[in-house]
């Protein structure tokens, strides 16, 4: 069973129904507990970093979730999600993430050439940096949507990139725990395919 | 690189498709659910529901008819018509509406898309415009064409992108319906004035229209159509084939 946080930031709607059509029990939970009992856990959210890091911490998920991924479940962040499991984010401010990947989050302003818009928005093309299981179905220029003005910064957790006047982060992993910038729920046949990878990682 | 999207947009009635459409293969032409399955199968980037729906209870089957449809398309799904205060936004968004896009309902209360975008970020909010020229003017007209409100369309859209509309549909009223090509200069002048994504909608024809569009107008990132998608004038797949031949990006 995988349990999807809950935390009021954003809308679980369409990771929900992915999961159903994938034929994938989920749980939709803000109850640490039910994180701690399942089998994988997903992190959403869209919205400002500051806000959601300290809704998660409110109601005590952020430990939940830091616990479950440090008893190896396999762990998916999700755009802001995803932002949320580097050390810190510059988003109107500084704030503290839940450091299960070592870096920071930051406009992408600073990235990128001045002549293009923010958001990063649209279907994009992923470029593999290393070999994850979440690419066991799909392949190299295979696209999915973004939505984001922030992104993380490269390192060496970064499993993919997508060129957008530079190699943005899109996607992430640290041994069991996973990131996407892209919302894989978004992004038709390809990122379905990512999340049942995700679902037979072996826990 | 991003790729240049292809939208089509369903008009939506008491929960169903309006305007006929005639598609093979489907057995019930009038139901979004399928429509929008089709359309997020031939490679739509993304999809545009239109409520045309008049009365509270008409309402309510098209909420029920997008939470069927978001259940089981998994591409971006924007939600437009009679969004005229932020319950309104919250009760698409609970269905699994993406973004919500708004028109005469920013021009009746310019504080909407502001407190929309604080509470739903900027991505959320749509800015939908009606244009028309009068006397050499791009003049932005509300109550779906039917009224001109005298504002000046650029000045309009540049307000709305600073109160935090994240995308804009331009639509032209000179072009739409004559399926000659996009309105260029209109387009033109908006990209010009704001920074956000540009929806090009109003005036296409046939595959060569979109081609001049995205070559004229690299700044423009979709294209938006309604009829000559939904009677096969144009096909999707072969669309964006032909993009890519052209050299334009293209999800395929």
């Amino acid at each position: 069973m995988i349990a999807l946080v809950d935390y009021g930031v954003g809308n679980l709607f369409s990771l929900r129904s992915s999961f159903a059509a994938l034929g994938v029990e989920t749980v939709v939970t803000a109850d640490p507990a039910v994180i701690r009992g399942a089998e994988r856990v997903v992190l959403p959210g869209v919205g400002a970093f500051g806000d959601a890091a300290r809704k998660l911490s409110a109601a005590g998920l952020d430990r939940a979730v830091v616990g479950a991924a440090k008893a190896g479940k396999p762990l998916l962040g999700i755009c802001l999600g995803m932002q949320l499991l580097f050390d810190v984010s510059y988003e109107y401010g500084t704030f503290g993430g839940l450091s299960l990947i070592r870096g920071a989050v930051r406009p992408i302003r600073e990235k990128i050439p001045a002549a293009l818009k923010i958001p990063h928005i649209g279907w994009n093309a992923l470029r593999f940096t290393k070999p994850s299981p979440l690419f066991r179905y799909i392949k190299e220029g295979d696209h999915v949507y973004f939505v984001h003005s922030y992104a993380a910064d490269l390192t060496e957790a970064t499993v993919a990139t997508a060129e957008y006047g530079a190699p943005l982060v899109a996607a992430v992993q640290q041994d069991n725990v996973f990131g996407c910038q892209f919302h894989p729920e978004k992004s038709g046949p390809v990122g379905l395919s990512i999340l049942r990878a995700f679902c037979e990682v072996s826990v | 690189m991003i790729t240049k999207r292809i939208i089509p947009c369903l008009d939506v009635r008491d929960g169903r498709v309006v305007k006929g459409v005639n598609f093979e293969g489907l057995r019930d032409v009038s139901s979004p659910v399928e429509l929008a399955d089709y359309y997020s199968r031939c490679g739509a980037d993304e999809l545009v529901f239109y409520d045309i729906t008049a009365s509270a209870e008409g309402r309510g089957l098209f909420t029920d008819i997008l939470k069927k449809t978001a259940e089981r398309v998994f591409i971006p799904l924007t939600v437009g018509g009679g969004i005229n205060t932020l319950d309104d936004f919250d009760r698409v968004l609970k269905c699994g509406a993406d973004k919500v896009s708004v028109n005469s309902g920013a021009i009746r209360d310019p504080a909407l898309i502001g407190a929309a975008a604080k509470r739903y970020g900027d991505q959320c909010v749509v800015l939908s415009v009606d244009v028309k020229r009068v006397g050499g003017r791009f003049c932005v007209f509300a109550k779906g064409g039917r009224e001109n409100t005298g504002l000046d369309a650029i000045e309009w859209i540049k307000k709305g992108v600073a109160d935090g509309a994240g995308e804009l549909v331009v639509n032209s009223m000179d072009t739409d319906g004559v399926k000659g090509g996009f309105d260029l200069p209109l387009l033109s002048a908006v990209c010009d004035a704001v920074d956000v994504p540009v929806i090009a909608s109003g005036g296409a024809g046939k595959i060569e229209d979109f081609i001049t569009l995205f070559d004229t107008l690299p700044r423009v990132d979709a294209g938006l159509a309604a009829s000559i998608f939904h009677f096969g004038e144009v096909d999707i797949k072969t669309l964006k084939q032909q993009m890519a031949r052209h050299g334009i990006p293209a999800r395929l």
